[in-house]
């Protein structure tokens, strides 16, 4: 805890006190700071602790029982490849292969360069336009293996000109 | 309380309404196998699914250790279909188990292995993948082997609701779920206290106290002058290894016994609990006088020691400077008593026998040691005791009485016996700081202000014109109560007493499993009372002893005149005291 940055323990506290007249305000805590940061730490989890009361094995469990919750930093563009049924039946797994095969990463893994992180998901609620992926919100719908490599290729490209 | 009427196996009975089905039967001579059930809830309620039961009402089977009875609600427990559903539980709870039951500790005491007696649970009936398991043995108190868990969550509630810690929490989803301290650390890097009261209510072997027993067989084998002393709560709880009923007070057969096991001495650590009462008394009315640091808190539980120094370092000077009693014996044994006998001190080997997991490492603290040899070198559970009992073929039921030795250490007075309850050392302390105050002794040596088992007990004593402000607290959850208000400014007790377990030694985490399922014999609420039983034999101890506090000791008194010369003397301070330091909770 001795090493968060005063502006983090401050934004950190300020999302706790949010939630303070919840009855069970754990998973909207955590949420917020998911989004605020992209990611929970040890050190963070150890502050909701003081905050909450709640025990830092408790706060540990709920992070790591949800995907959406996540432990170390994700990448700046976030892949996530629905494997619900109907994408799966449609051939999600080997668009997940090909991403995993181009950037070099497994799924949950996130790139050396921090570019990218790769999230196999279950089901997204978007069975209609199977497979489905969706790169820091924006869908990609009905992928086709063959379109991957564009796809990185044009972040990649987008990364370089900043 | 509503009644209800149901039925169970057809049989009529009128019960509370809003009572579980498993309490019910119970309540009605019915007996449902049931593992992650445990003293009312204590666990994460329905997960093993070994009570289920037919239920009139319900869709399918239910968990009967959270499903509700109702009017008119038949249940059946005897049906194909129910005892089918209850052995099938078991039996996939055993494929993901590590079956090594032969050489697992908790042998004999596994619940596991007892509900699968029951219900006919074949061992091998699944087979397939295992959870991927951790083995934790770095703390030299606890071992958490996560091949035996069962996930039934009794210690993630135990260590919640004694101390409100919550060191244990479910982690990862699914079938790599595991029970685990944050990140699946060890128990060592994590701000857990090591009272080992998981271990007391984990029904496998996942969690174990470290044994030493083959630490003391060396020591036996290189020919060293192998001692041992016993703490108080020990002989009130023993006997229960050997089916004696709980509350059974076995001072003499653990004596006889110790000295069949070839230990050269046989002593009472309750010596040193006299010599602890010594020393913290002075300190206190020093404190008192002098204007130093109140209230001044007990230091002789190290589960509480460690719990003040992951989460009080700002507290720490307000915790007495003594040495817990068998850390101070074994500082006395290696130097007054090897001067006075003509033994090297290196040749010497000091055991204890504690009712307590928190010790072993306690123990293994640099600073608990005099002249680069550790007070203590090794520490048995009362549990490891009888496990060194029976495996040398004593028939210890049967063992006649025996004396503590006490040539010139030993001799214990009934202050010392009753550190082992809570309140205990408080009552101790305070019959010789009434003494030392007013010249005179107390009318009544009983306090029975700080008796009993209420979370926090307060008493006021007017000696002498002081009137000396008193709490006692057991369990870290009622100890932080008494911490935040020091902490705020607002304590005004001149005296805390705070161990770490609840209840105090008796019920340590080293202390014989109390599970009903394997006691027959005990009433249906033994998980209520069984500390109180076990109290009451110390009280009873206390009772008979025709001196009953420290200061009367003439073993001390002699101690104080040939060797330390007063109650926190230099030479004392030397043997008798230690410093405490503020840790990271996960370093």
């Amino acid at each position: 805890m001795a090493h968060l940055q005063e502006a983090a323990v401050k934004k950190i506290t300020e999302i706790c006190d949010r939630y303070a007249n919840d009855k069970t305000p754990l998973m909207m805590i955590l949420s917020d700071i998911q989004k605020e940061y992209g990611y929970i730490p040890l050190e963070v989890q150890e502050l909701v602790s003081v905050k909450t009361g709640i025990s830092v094995a408790e706060i540990y469990g709920v992070v790591t029982f949800y995907s959406f919750f996540s432990l170390t930093p994700k990448g700046k563009y976030v892949i996530g490849v629905c494997l619900g049924t109907a994408c799966y039946v449609k051939g999600a797994q080997q668009i997940v292969d090909k991403f995993s095969e181009i950037i070099g990463i497994k799924a949950g893994e996130t790139s050396a360069d921090g570019l990218f992180t790769l999230d196999a998901l279950r089901c997204i609620g978007a069975c209609g336009i199977a497979p489905a992926v969706t790169i820091n919100g924006k869908v990609y719908p009905k992928l086709t293996v063959d379109a991957v490599p564009k796809i990185v290729e044009e972040y990649k490209a987008m990364e370089a000109q900043q | 309380m509503a009644k209800v009427n149901i039925k169970i196996e057809g049989i009529p009975f009128e019960v509370e309404a809003g009572m579980t089905i498993l309490d019910a039967a119970k309540s009605c001579g019915f007996e449902i196998p049931s593992l992650c059930a445990f003293n009312n809830g204590e666990c994460s309620k329905g997960s093993c699914r070994v009570c289920l039961v037919e239920a009139t009402g319900a869709r399918g089977l239910v968990a009967s250790c959270v499903y509700p009875v109702s009017e008119g609600m038949e249940i059946t427990i005897s049906s194909p279909k129910a005892t089918a559903a209850r052995r099938s539980s078991v039996e996939l709870l055993l494929s993901n188990h590590n079956k090594n039951c032969q050489q697992c500790d908790k042998n004999g005491k596994c619940e596991l292995l007892h509900v699968a007696k029951i219900t006919g649970a074949r061992d091998d009936m699944y087979q397939g993948e295992q959870t991927p398991t951790t083995l934790d043995r770095l703390t030299p108190s606890i071992v958490r082997d996560t091949s035996k868990c069962i996930l039934c969550g009794r210690c993630v509630a135990r260590c919640k609701n004694a101390h409100g810690l919550g060191i244990l929490g479910f982690e990862k989803r699914g079938f790599n779920t595991i029970v685990a301290p944050a990140e699946n650390r060890s128990f060592a890097n994590s701000p857990c206290i090591l009272c080992g009261q998981c271990v007391s209510v984990c029904p496998t072997g996942a969690l174990m106290e470290v044994s030493e027993i083959d630490k003391v067989d060396e020591a036996m084998k290189a020919g060293k002058y192998v001692v041992v002393q016993t703490a108080p709560a020990v002989r009130a709880a023993l006997g229960e290894e050997f089916d004696m009923p709980i509350g059974s007070l076995v001072t003499g057969k653990m004596v006889a016994a110790l000295k069949r096991l070839g230990f050269k001495k046989v002593f009472d650590t309750n010596f040193a609990a006299d010599l602890t009462i010594m020393e913290e008394a002075t300190e206190l009315l020093g404190r008192i006088k002098d204007g130093g640091k109140l209230p001044m808190i007990t230091s002789c539980s190290p589960g509480w020691v460690n719990y003040a120094e992951y989460n009080y370092g700002d507290l720490l000077p307000h915790l007495s400077s003594c040495k817990s009693p068998h850390e101070m014996f074994g500082a006395i044994l290696k130097s007054y008593y090897c001067e006075k006998n003509g033994i090297d001190p290196k040749d010497m080997f000091v055991v204890s026998i504690m009712p307590c997991t928190a010790k072993k490492s306690e123990k293994a603290r640099p600073e608990l040691s005099v002249n680069g040899l550790p007070d203590v070198d090794a520490v048995l559970t009362t549990r490891e005791l009888a496990k060194l009992i029976k495996r040398s073929g004593i028939n210890f039921v049967k063992l006649p009485d025996a004396e503590f030795d006490n040539d010139i250490v030993g001799d214990y007075t009934g202050a010392g016996v009753i550190f082992g309850t809570t309140g205990g050392v408080m009552e101790a302390a305070l019959r010789t700081a009434a003494f030392k105050l007013t010249g005179k002794e107390l009318d009544k040596a009983e306090l029975t202000a700080v008796r009993g088992f209420d979370g926090i007990k307060e008493a006021a004593y007017d000696l002498s014109g002081i009137t000396v402000k008193v709490a006692v607290a057991h369990g870290m959850k009622n100890a932080k109560v008494l911490l935040e208000d020091i902490r705020a400014g607002k304590s005004e007790y001149h005296f805390i007493e705070i161990m770490g377990c609840p209840g105090g030694c008796i019920a340590g985490g080293g202390q014989p499993y109390v599970r009903p399922c394997f006691l027959p014999n005990e009433d249906a609420d033994i998980l209520d009372t069984f500390k109180a039983k076990r109290a009451a034999a110390l009280y009873q101890e206390d009772a008979s002893k025709a001196l009953r506090a420290s200061h009367k000791n003439p073993q001390i008194i002699k101690l104080y005149e040939d060797y330390l010369e007063e109650p926190n003397s230099h030479k004392a301070h030397e043997l008798l005291h230690t410093h405490y330091t503020a840790r990271e909770k996960f370093n």
